[in-house]
């Protein structure tokens, strides 16, 4: 009885931190589909993700609003997006490579300012949960089993998964969306409509960085409080990969995030729990995982297009 | 006419040379800016820098043992690069590199010639970064997997492999003995190390200090770099010959212009009868294999023992990109290229250390100059386009004649 209860106090807190944790997968993966659906591959996200963890710690850290942190990220990730934008639409550079730039310039860039501006390692009172109160005693958060699952997060991992059907609909339902898709699949098209290719790509790859932003601010201000340098740790690649994982849709991307967020869970209850897995090959699980979902061959033939190509009017 | 034409021509070709220097700059001006936002005086931190780098015997050692593994790693991203793949994982290939020939130092020791002993431990370490770099290769050519994405999840794997060796079996006896157990190997025996300068001139016969010689200035500074005790080792002459061997392997053999066809032009080197996804998957592994040869060299060069896998790699799979960029790709441009920026490394400690200036600063110039690099190479390409006007993206069969002309121009 009491080794069955202990199991699902732990099956309960694996899916309980499985959903938190997907909170920055969600963000970024939703905002790198749309950059990737207009047809431009941002691998900058990662970089994009430390500035905005650092800049809405930051927000927080000297006004304590939590709020006024996730604008400060927002803004960072348009900002960085712009750039972006510049590099690889206007000038039409290599986007593998302007992406790792980005990253290096992030990753550099979100380091020195907390060295010179905080200097150590400070918490913040970010978003907390909202355990959606009844009465002062009785919370939704508090009902067994569903509670934990459904009642005990912030409003910042809320946002994330009413991202998802927002996406969905913005991309398959608006004018918009169709312009994103065929600017991504068919830019000659487009072009040929009088659409400016070059715009809508920009607006991506901004609202794209932007939600990259909000992703690393969601770590910094919500999930844990706190900024480390290169806290992020690889979470902004694996994020681009959950978009080819998700095969550019919306409800694809979330799949993957929960199961990449449900991997990382473990592999933390896996050292929590002293299991008997190393836990040097448990930290490994996520990213061999990520190779294997970029190896799964179904999705390729849903791959944009124009993915990675810049447009050049009159090239054909 | 011609003659207009023709001055015109060159101006561009200096244009083009000059380009990754203007990126430099570029970037320095913005760091700049960083610099002056903190209340740093820019020209200050950045005099630190060039003579922390430049200015002594200590600070040129410095440089130069950082230009090496920077001008291995960047001569395999060239590699990669000029075959149309894109290497991000020389941190792990590195890493791997370091871990398998700190192996082979540790098993042969001192049970056959020193020189042996370290030829095989630079070719486990090139073994086992080129294993590291196919495996990427492969799925990119035979599953279409975007090779960034793979590589970097390579890192990661490699960093936490480092990990659990070192935590394991490759753990130093003695860190178990006293109970410590920080995570790393014991110190290879001390013959097997990579001959510093310092020993080379002693046994050509220059003892005597650049005191006892009485020399001044420049010359006691030069003299001193290479006679007296510095970190300065063979491996800097090792790298720059293996950097003449991969430009003769690139522009004068056949592989080497194989795999330049493939990055120039993958459709147009298939209808040349190229095999595309073999000479893909070769690019990656001979990539790897250099940035697993760094590893080696650092092993035996410089630290003689494996410890913390990212203390190891440095950063060097992302600054050695730096490197391989800034020096066009090109095997010898790439050796000067390796010495900037390892006295960018260099200089950068020595700035956080006279300025209070974080060393993370050369981070992102780092980022800023592969931003400013690839940006600046539209106009490059802009031109290019306008002098073979290509018309139709099917005419795959012009385009092979096109690029097989262009391979044997460069």
């Amino acid at each position: 009885m009491n080794d069955q209860l202990t199991l699902m106090t732990i099956v309960l807190g694996i899916i309980h931190s499985g959903i938190r944790l997907a909170t920055p997968y969600l963000y970024a993966a939703i905002g790198e589909t749309f950059s990737q659906r207009s047809g431009v591959l941002n691998l900058g996200v990662e970089g994009v993700m430390l500035m905005g963890s650092f800049f809405g710690f930051y927000a927080v850290y000297q006004t304590g609003n939590p709020w006024l942190g996730l604008l400060a990220a927002l803004v960072v990730g348009l900002l960085m997006g712009l750039i972006m934008g510049v590099v690889s639409i206007t000038l039409k550079a290599e986007q593998g490579i302007s992406g790792i730039g980005m990253y290096m310039f992030g990753l550099g860039l979100s380091s020195l300012l907390f060295k010179t501006m905080v200097g150590s390692v400070e918490g913040v009172e970010g978003f907390s949960e909202l355990r959606f109160c009844v009465t002062d005693t009785l919370c939704l958060a508090d009902v067994p089993i569903l509670g934990d699952i459904f009642f005990n997060h912030s409003i910042v991992t809320y946002g994330a998964f009413a991202l998802v059907p927002l996406a969905w609909w913005i991309l398959n339902k608006t004018t918009w969306g169709l312009k994103v898709r065929a600017a991504g699949q068919n830019p000659e098209a487009v072009d040929s409509l009088g659409v400016n290719v070059d715009a809508v790509r920009y607006v991506s790859v901004m609202v794209g960085s932007a939600l990259a932003g909000v992703a690393g601010a969601s770590l910094s201000i919500s999930l844990l409080g706190i900024f480390q340098e290169n806290m992020t740790n690889g979470m902004g690649f694996t994020a681009v990969a959950l978009v080819y994982f998700g095969s550019w849709r919306p409800y694809g991307v979330l799949v993957g995030a929960l199961l990449f967020s449900g991997v990382n869970a473990l592999q933390l209850w896996v050292q929590v729990l002293k299991l008997n897995i190393p836990s040097d090959v448990a930290v490994m699980l996520p990213y061999l995982l990520t190779i294997v979902a970029l190896a799964l061959p179904f999705r390729r033939s849903m791959q944009p297009a124009a993915l990675t190509k810049p447009f050049e009017r009159g090239e054909n | 006419m011609g003659k207009t034409r023709l001055n015109r021509q060159h101006l561009e070709r200096l244009f083009d040379t000059l380009l990754p220097l203007l990126a430099v700059l570029g970037a320095f001006a913005i760091g700049a800016v960083i610099l002056a936002l903190q209340g740093v005086n820019p020209l200050e931190a950045y005099k630190a820098m060039v003579v922390g780098a430049f200015g002594s015997k200590n600070g040129l050692a410095d440089t130069l043992v950082k230009s090496i593994p920077l001008l291995l790693v960047g001569l395999g991203i060239a590699i990669a690069f000029r075959g149309g793949v894109i290497n991000i994982g020389a941190e792990g290939q590195l890493i791997v590199g370091a871990l398998f020939s700190t192996y082979i130092g540790l098993q042969l020791g001192e049970s056959m010639s020193p020189a042996l002993v370290i030829l095989l431990g630079l070719a486990a370490g090139a073994l086992m970064g080129g294993l590291w770099g196919t495996i990427p290769g492969y799925l990119k050519a035979q599953l279409g997997v975007n090779e960034i994405l793979s590589t970097i999840m390579m890192n990661q794997i490699a960093i936490q492999i480092g990990f659990f060796l070192l935590r394991g079996v490759m753990i130093d006896p003695a860190e178990i003995a006293a109970g410590t157990n920080i995570p790393h190997s014991a110190r290879l025996t001390k013959a097997i190390d990579i001959p510093r300068f310092t020993d080379i001139a002693k046994s050509l016969g220059f003892t005597e200090s650049a005191k006892d010689l009485g020399l001044e200035g420049w010359s006691k500074e030069i003299y001193g770099l290479l006679a007296e005790p510095t970190r300065l080792h063979a491996g800097l002459i090792f790298a720059i010959i293996i950097a003449i061997l991969v430009y003769i392997f690139l522009w004068r053999t056949t592989i080497g212009y194989r795999i330049r066809a493939v990055g120039l032009n993958p459709h147009a080197s298939r209808y040349a009868g190229i095999d595309v996804k073999k000479n893909m998957v070769l690019s990656m592994t001979l990539s790897g294999a250099f940035a697993g040869l760094a590893g080696a060299v650092e092993i035996f060069g410089l630290h003689h023992r494996m410890f913390e896998p990212l203390a190891v790699s440095a950063g060097y799979g992302f600054s050695g990109i730096v490197a391989a960029l800034f020096g066009k790709l090109h095997p010898l441009g790439m050796i000067p290229s390796s010495i900037l920026f390892g006295g960018l490394l260099v200089g950068g400690d020595k700035m956080q250390r006279a300025m209070q200036v974080p060393q993370v600063l050369i981070q992102v110039i780092l980022g800023l100059v592969v931003l400013f690099v690839v940006s600046t190479d539209y106009f490059v390409r802009r031109r290019q386009n306008r002098r073979v006007s290509v018309t139709s993206r099917a005419d795959d069969l012009i385009l092979a004649a096109k690029t097989i002309e262009e391979v044997t121009n460069e």
